[in-house]
């Protein structure tokens, strides 16, 4: 499903992400999935928040540059092999990834994707992942 | 309307016999009344009555600013400090601040100068002019509002800072002419818009802006933004301050008050003077001024002078736009760089904020120039390739127009100096 992530452009600078976290924190906004991509004087902080408006105002607020994406997210089984048949579907398809994240426990795993077409990748997913 | 006919429109040989007296005048008071002027003219053989026009200008000595700091603070005054009715002093970014002393008479020639650049702006005595110039030793901030005053325009003397009682008054007061620096007038306009104020909704129509160089794209930039006429204003402390000279609705160069500083092109590496038109340094010499004259004074700032009349009507001669200061200007492996040009191109680029930090170092033998850029909000991307073709377009641009490679870094919005008063944009870590 298509759901909206919380992106931050950062300073690569000691304690500019604790920053971030923190006001996140004190706002008590939760975060359940995260990953940076760095360059050599900036990051971008991708996140899934619990309250992705709220988490976007304070960080805004607190001078950040922060926006919001549209993004996939799919749940596999947490087994071998899994990504790579969703990955295969999206490239049969000539769907784009250009970042991927994610996580896993309890069986299941939880893919965060930034994809060139999201409202197609999204119904070819559902139709992949309930069928197979 | 033209404040003072008489002297902004002579004819070019009325001001020729004009300013010959009074630089007869002022040689005669500094060579019998300031010991330094009158060893240095001892020193090239030069005597009061050599100086028989304004033409024999060229035999006198020059004057710096570290001749300033020598005689500080007022060894260079020819008269008594009881007559002192001011003083005003220059920030000291480069060592101890230099101190001018004015007196009643050279405060009446300053908010003269003042008023013909505000009527240069097309304001009149209607006007509601805001004052967001530092008040205090920086001659902006009182420079302004006492040629406001003269004027009969209504001051609002609100000083630089305090953002968010800048956009009350502008609301609130009706302002019409804005007066404070480029950058200030940029950041007023950010904070406008983050306040979700329209500015074409406010009276606002004109700025009159000064005290640091700015690019023509600046000016459009900011005219854009607060949909208003920027005009130039321009000045130093040690000769006055804002309103030696100052642009006209035709925007073609600053119309100096010739009748109270004469201006010299000097080539830079020679020190002759330069034929009409070529860019020099600029130096001025005191025609009227009377507790602190200098002759040939150096600026370091870098501009040509045109003295066709111009169409508005006026004949008094026109320097252009000052592009940087010599001093200002770095030598990035053998290129001359001027803050100002990096400014242009970054006013040409959305994505690019108008801000920016320049950062001079040495790697091994190599000089680096780094130029760190903040990223309009509008084109933050969460995807590093579009990013990093910002950074590509915004480097491009700038090799090109340097001619040198540049680095260019992106930094977080908001994060880069927003100034009040004169933004520093270049930091040389270059230990030479």
């Amino acid at each position: 499903m298509i759901i909206r992530q919380l992106s931050v452009f950062l300073a690569n600078e000691t304690g500019r992400m604790r920053e971030l976290v923190k006001i996140l924190g004190d706002a008590k906004v939760n975060i359940t999935a995260l990953s940076i991509a760095e360059t050599a004087d900036y990051g971008i902080v991708r996140m899934i928040a619990d309250d992705t408006e709220k988490g976007l105002k304070v960080l805004r607020d607190a001078g950040f540059s922060a926006k919001t994406t549209e993004v996939l997210q799919v749940e596999t089984k947490d087994e071998p092999g899994a990504l790579s048949g969703v990955l295969g579907k999206l490239a049969d398809e000539g769907i784009n990834v250009e970042y991927i994240y994610g996580h896993s426990g309890h069986g299941l795993s939880h893919v965060i994707m930034r994809v060139s077409d999201p409202e197609r990748a999204s119904g070819l997913l559902r139709d992949y992942l309930s069928g197979g | 309307m033209i404040w003072n006919k008489t002297k902004e429109c002579m004819s070019r040989d009325e001001m020729h016999k004009l300013q010959g007296r009074r630089l007869q005048t002022t040689v005669r008071r500094v060579y019998h009344n300031v010991p330094f002027y009158r060893a240095k003219m001892q020193e090239l053989g030069v005597e009061p009555g050599d100086v028989r026009g304004i033409e024999d200008i060229v035999k006198l000595p020059f004057t710096t600013k570290q001749d300033l700091r020598d005689n500080y603070p007022f060894g260079l005054s020819p008269i008594s400090s009881s007559e002192y009715v001011r003083v005003h002093a220059s920030s000291g970014t480069t060592g101890k601040p230099t101190a001018v002393p004015h007196s009643r008479k050279d405060l009446e020639v300053f908010s003269e100068c003042v008023a013909r650049a505000l009527c240069c702006t097309g304001a009149t005595k209607d006007d509601v002019v805001q004052v967001a110039y530092g008040y205090g030793l920086f001659t902006g901030g009182l420079g302004l509002h006492d040629g406001a005053t003269k004027l009969g325009a209504t001051v609002i003397p609100v000083s630089a800072g305090n953002t968010r009682n800048q956009i009350t008054m502008l609301q609130d007061f009706g302002s019409t002419v804005l007066a404070c620096t480029p950058s200030y007038a940029l950041f007023i306009a950010e904070a406008l818009a983050e306040a979700g104020v329209d500015p074409s909704t406010l009276p606002l129509r004109v700025g009159v802006f000064g005290a640091e160089p700015w690019s023509a794209e600046m000016r459009a930039k900011i005219e854009e933004k607060l949909k208003i006429q920027a005009y130039d204003i321009y000045g130093l402390s040690e000769i006055m301050g804002p309103g030696i000279s100052d642009s006209c609705q035709f925007q073609d160069g600053l119309h100096i008050a010739e009748d109270h500083f004469y201006p010299e092109i000097l080539s830079p590496d020679t020190l002759e003077p330069v034929s009409p038109g070529v860019t020099g340094e600029l130096t001025f010499t005191h025609l009227t001024k009377e507790a602190m004259p200098l002759l040939r004074y150096r600026t370091r700032d870098l501009t040509s002078l045109n003295y066709k009349p111009c169409p508005c009507g006026r004949t008094n001669v026109r320097m252009a736009r000052v592009m940087g200061r010599s001093d200002d200007m770095l030598i990035i492996r053998g290129v001359n760089v001027f803050p100002s040009q990096i400014e242009s191109v970054l006013m040409e680029i959305p994505e690019a904020k108008p801000y920016y930090m320049i950062i001079v170092d040495r790697k091994g033998a190599l000089d680096t120039l780094e130029i760190q850029v903040e990223v309009d909000d509008k084109y933050f991307s969460d995807e590093i390739a579009q990013m990093d073709s910002i950074r590509g377009k915004i480097k491009h641009r700038l090799d090109n127009a340097l001619r040198i490679g540049v680095i260019v870094s992106l930094v977080e919005h908001k994060t880069l100096q927003r100034s009040e008063g004169k933004a520093k944009r270049v930091t040389d870590r270059r230990k030479i």
